[in-house]
């Protein structure tokens, strides 16, 4: 298992890999806003933590069909496949490599993307947390997405449909807990909410993912 | 009753056979509860005192909403048919009635916007419930766009059924993420079965017969796609046996 992480995360790092292209799309997505609805700070910093999740999420989402594809392609997913390591593990070790590429470096740069939409101080730990407690969501349900469309030759679009509505529940919790951290309340339920999907998903979600997985690999 | 009798409809030649006597009589039905209710709930009720005639709208919308729902949950049990016992006709059936339960989706959204107009002065608010309905239709169409994509039928049935299943939870979940994220404008449910006071009797019995017209509608619709399923699904096996001859 971890053989194969360092394989995935490798390969995401070197040329071609698409690391870093998500965190780009990221900022070009914060750069964009406020040329779309105007530079006034408040404004801005009321939008901020809608913003920078709607950013991630794209930015997942962007990089989704990285996660499979590319093993799809040369191969590599059969020999996985036929490989001791049950499929369940396989995907779980995809989703956290890629949450690893994707998800955690938009966490960290999240508080410099912060400072650009002027988001007020008292919202960067809850906003941080919750997209730290909500990206590890994001990555399992992607990997889900993934492996139902591995097969289809155009199946980028696809996938966003499928993928999207499913990402629903935890870009309101995540979004909302961010919501009530700027504003000063307390957000210790959606903190729980967001904290509960995640946990579920990683648990139960690579079962789904492994089936269809075989079921395309058939 | 036997339960195991109830597999015979599962094989395909029978279900044709069967459908073939139900259809007709199913279909009639149908038209007539829609017309009696309909024409009843349009014609023969009072308006309402606040919401003058706009009430009217209710005999389209509550059972278009209902099925719907009732829809979804219908290609839920098909779908776990499927995966369980692998009987071709419980996956077209779900199949067949994705398109219908879209299109309900759609009727319900839309008679709920005429209505909001007059009576909410909106056409939209980011009410819990519409809300949950629009993320129904976002399922309902990334359901049937998977369908359509995959070339293999029994590859197709299979990742449409999981993706049903992971669906129904997630949408579940979005039902009750929405009413946390915003209040609700929507009155509470028009009827139930354990609440002491439904909509006022004189709107209640057309309101059940035009419900029970959409069922039956509903029913009609998806064993007649079903059945054109099954017919095109072997026609395209006899042409290709004889192209193989």
């Amino acid at each position: 298992m971890i053989a194969l992480l360092l394989r995935d995360l490798r390969l995401a790092m070197r040329a071609g890999g698409g690391f870093g292209l998500g965190l780009a799309f990221f900022l070009i997505v914060v750069t964009l806003v406020p040329f779309g609805v105007g530079p006034q700070g408040g404004l801005l910093a009321t939008i901020a933590p809608g913003i920078l999740w709607l950013g991630a999420l794209l930015a997942c989402l962007l990089s989704l069909d990285r996660i499979l594809a590319l093993d799809w392609e040369d191969g590599s997913l059969d020999l996985l496949a036929t490989a001791p390591l049950p499929m369940e593990a396989v995907v779980s070790v995809k989703a956290l490599a890629h949450w690893l590429t994707t998800g955690l470096p938009l966490v960290l740069a999240t508080p410099v993307f912060g400072l650009l939409l002027s988001l007020p101080s008292k919202g960067y730990a809850p906003l941080l947390l919750s997209l730290l407690l909500g990206t590890p969501a994001l990555s399992v349900i992607g990997t889900f997405g993934a492996a139902l469309t591995v097969g289809l030759k155009r199946g980028g679009l696809l996938l966003s449909l499928l993928v999207l509505p499913l990402y629903v529940p935890t870009l309101i919790f995540g979004a909302e807990m961010a919501r009530r951290g700027v504003d000063g309340l307390d957000y210790s339920t959606p903190l729980l909410m967001v904290a509960g999907i995640t946990c579920g998903t990683i648990a139960l979600l690579p079962f789904a993912s492994a089936a269809v997985l075989r079921v395309n690999l058939r | 009753m036997n339960l195991n009798r109830l597999w015979e409809y599962a094989n395909p030649k029978k279900f044709i056979e069967t459908t073939d006597r139900v259809l007709p009589a199913v279909s009639v039905l149908a038209v007539l509860c829609l017309v009696v209710g309909l024409a009843w709930g349009f014609f023969f009720t009072p308006d309402d005192y606040r919401q003058g005639s706009t009430v009217k709208i209710i005999y389209i919308h509550v059972p278009s909403a209902l099925m719907a729902i009732n829809a979804w949950l219908m290609m839920l049990v098909t779908s776990l048919v499927w995966i369980v016992r692998r009987h071709h006709v419980s996956a077209l059936a779900a199949r067949a009635a994705a398109p219908v339960g879209m299109v309900m989706t759609v009727i319900a959204l839309l008679t709920g916007a005429i209505w909001g107009q007059p009576m909410w002065g909106t056409w939209w608010a980011w009410d819990p419930r519409l809300t949950s309905f629009l993320i129904l239709f976002l399922f309902y169409l990334g359901y049937i766009a998977l369908w359509e994509a995959i070339e293999n039928d029994d590859t197709a049935a299979d990742l449409t059924s999981i993706l049903c299943l992971v669906g129904s939870v997630f949408a579940l979940l979005s039902r009750y993420a929405v009413n946390f994220w915003n209040q609700g404008l929507h009155q509470g449910a028009s009827l139930s079965l354990d609440k002491e006071e439904n909509v006022a009797d004189v709107f209640y019995y057309p309101l059940l017969v035009a419900i029970a017209g959409f069922v039956l509608l509903f029913v009609a619709l998806v064993l007649l796609r079903t059945r054109t399923e099954i017919r095109a699904r072997r026609m395209r096996a006899l042409l290709a046996r004889e192209r193989m001859g």
